[in-house]
């Protein structure tokens, strides 16, 4: 067929009007949900769920806490219980990762001394995690003179050296848990107070915070609708990266003889204990070691895990 | 330019006056001063003059004066647990040590670090580049006196001795002997840090269009590598050296005593221990010191390298 023949065909009439159906558009079907929308966490969380890397640490976290709320209460040995008959001896079936040198049970010693280092992990990170909200939220809020003033304090407290900070409070109150947890605190709220202001100062110019001010919304009702819930995601990872860091602070200081002091314990003072023994007892310095590593392993990986479920810039 | 360092330079200052001044008077309110202890080895009228040469007789108000004034003059204080001996001398003898452990550390950590995470960031899904991720994630994840006991025990006791410090002047070869395995305990978190750091920064440039217009020039691959993606990179890295400096002070505290290095850190922790508050005090001024002028240095020297920061700094634009 040449084109001429097919244009006649078209136009000659073989195909008629009434060969034709008027569709239209049904509005009502159009608007119609092919399946249920899911919220800004349901979807990070399903990007979490398929991160196995980040659910098996989840589970590692989750069997170590257990372990240290449980295994004291089940275990047989407590974690002050001498066996001066045979101290430094390798692991058994009696005394799984084996006793210290002051013939201490260490499997026991290292679920105790894990409540203490979780514990300052926790607690340190949910005390900056309240202060550095509180403090940037008010900054990035309010802004002008008050966000000048409060972000000036921040700028000499960054330069402060926080490790200087812990020796000097713990000379000062006395070495231990609360002068450790207190001097932790007190430097380590500036990094997410920063991030806490820069983001509401970004949201605060935003429309729906606009619209809501016009509409009379008041002021708290404003934070705690619109900043804090989009400011939260980066809170949490900011706060799972943390704990790691508090963990390993808190290790550091009780390793050189400045955090948590006998009879408690913790991995740091573990560690520091296995140390000395390490040219023939190994294991002393290798179980605390483990423990501590592994637990600070699975929450970076979960942090890593959260921010690339979470973090804004990086979902597209 | 010049207005922002002298800003830097004011926080210095009033920052540091802080530290030094919130030291001062919590040593100043513990308990007991260094006529106590000393007072049962000396005669009466030798402590009487101790406490005239210290002003511990006149009230705190005063003696914190005093305490600024001998500051101003570059005099740090004296101890008490060892009468006579004086701060500035302490730090000219142990501070050298912990200077060069601390140089290499940053320098080996850099060097490492940014090797690693170029590599890795050219190959990705490649072994280097799981290698890379696998060191990193090992670095942040295993504490620096794990790491050193650990090479104290395994790499140790051959050609490299377990514990010690080669006396300055004496030769490479022993220098590297003695400093190797400290400065690589002390390395392993910044190579972690700068690796990580560094593949993600080049994996951004990688996605620009600069890089694709490179490309497209038909520029070759070293040159893209070198010229391009390097330069772009590589600055960000400035802002993430000065905290790590602060890893690396705090390191040198625990690989000082792991390795029984005669540094300035050791030092520190012995005079904590020891409770000898003017070597504290003297101690955290001076660390303070290094810190904060490590941090003021990093800022200006990002403002300089980065035409992004100068522009933002020059225009009076809110740092974030």
């Amino acid at each position: 067929m040449t084109e001429q023949s097919a244009f006649k065909t078209l136009t000659s009439g073989d195909i008629s009007a009434d060969q034709f159906v008027r569709v239209g558009v049904n509005e009502q079907l159009s608007e119609q949900l092919q399946r249920p929308s899911i919220s800004y966490w349901q979807d990070g969380l399903r990007r979490l769920k398929k991160n196995r890397v980040a659910m098996l640490s989840l589970g590692l976290l989750v069997f170590i806490i257990l372990m240290c709320i449980f295994a004291p209460l089940i275990y047989p040995h407590s974690f002050d219980e001498q066996n001066i008959a045979i101290t430094n001896q390798g692991p058994t079936w009696q005394h799984i990762f084996g006793l210290d040198d002051l013939g201490r049970d260490i499997f026991a010693r290292i679920w105790i001394g894990g409540r203490v280092s979780l514990a300052i992990g926790v607690v340190g990170a949910l005390v900056s995690l309240l202060i550095g909200v509180l403090y940037g939220g008010i900054s990035g809020y309010f802004g002008g003179l008050v966000d000048d003033i409060m972000m000036r304090i921040v700028e000499i407290l960054v330069g402060i050296p926080y490790m200087v900070v812990v020796i000097i409070v713990s000379v000062f109150l006395g070495k231990g848990m609360t002068s450790l947890l207190l001097a932790l605190c007190m430097t380590s709220w500036t990094g997410l107070a920063r991030l806490v202001r820069g983001q509401v100062l970004q949201l605060k110019e935003s429309e729906y915070v606009m619209a809501a001010k016009v509409l009379g919304t008041p002021s708290y009702k404003i934070i705690t609708r619109h900043l804090i819930p989009n400011t939260m995601s980066l809170i949490i990872i900011n706060t799972t990266f943390s704990i790691p860091g508090f963990i390993f602070s808190e290790a550091f200081l009780s390793f050189l003889g400045m955090g948590i002091q006998p009879p408690l314990t913790s991995w740091g003072a573990m560690a520091s204990l296995g140390q000395q023994q390490m040219a023939y007892y190994p294991h002393e310095l290798i179980f605390p070691a483990l423990a501590l590593s592994i637990t600070m392993l699975a929450f970076n990986l979960l942090g890593d895990g959260l921010r690339d479920a979470f973090d804004p810039k990086l979902r597209q | 330019m010049f207005k922002y360092i002298l800003k830097k330079v004011g926080y210095l200052v009033v920052t540091l006056w802080i530290i030094l001044t919130a030291t001062f008077f919590m040593m100043y309110s513990m308990p007991g001063d260094a006529t106590q202890s000393s007072m049962k080895v000396l005669p009466e009228a030798v402590a009487e003059n101790l406490k005239a040469k210290w002003g511990l007789d006149k009230p705190v108000g005063e003696q914190y004066v005093i305490y600024l004034q001998n500051l101003a003059k570059g005099e740090l204080g004296e101890s008490y647990t060892t009468p006579g001996l004086t701060a500035n001398t302490i730090i000219e003898e142990r501070f050298p040590a912990s200077l060069q452990l601390g140089l290499q550390a940053v320098v080996l950590g850099l060097v490492l670090g940014i090797l690693l995470g170029i590599l890795a960031a050219l190959h990705r899904g490649r072994w280097i580049d799981f290698l890379t991720i696998f060191i990193a994630i090992l670095g942040v994840s295993i504490p620096s006196f794990v790491f050193a006991a650990l090479l104290q025990k395994y790499a140790a006791g051959g050609y490299f001795p377990i514990v010690g410090w080669a006396v300055s002047g004496s030769s490479i070869a022993d220098q590297f002997k003695y400093t190797a395995l400290p400065t690589l305990s002390a390395a392993i978190g910044g190579i972690a840090t700068y690796s990580r750091f560094m593949r993600s920064s080049v994996l951004d440039v990688l996605n620009n269009d600069y890089i694709l217009l490179a490309k497209s020039k038909g520029l070759s691959r070293f040159q893209i590598i070198r010229r391009h993606v390097m330069r772009n990179a590589i600055t960000p890295i400035i802002t993430i050296v000065a905290p790590q400096i602060a890893g690396v002070v705090t390191g040198s505290f625990v690989i000082e005593r792991m390795f029984s290095i005669p540094g300035l850190g050791r030092y520190y922790v012995d005079s904590v221990n020891g409770r000898d508050y003017p070597m504290i005090l003297a101690t955290t001024v001076f660390f303070s010191f290094i810190f904060i002028f490590c941090m003021v240095v990093m800022d200006v020297l990002y403002a300089i390298v980065d035409p992004r920061v100068r522009k933002g700094i020059i225009e009076g634009k809110k740092e974030r």
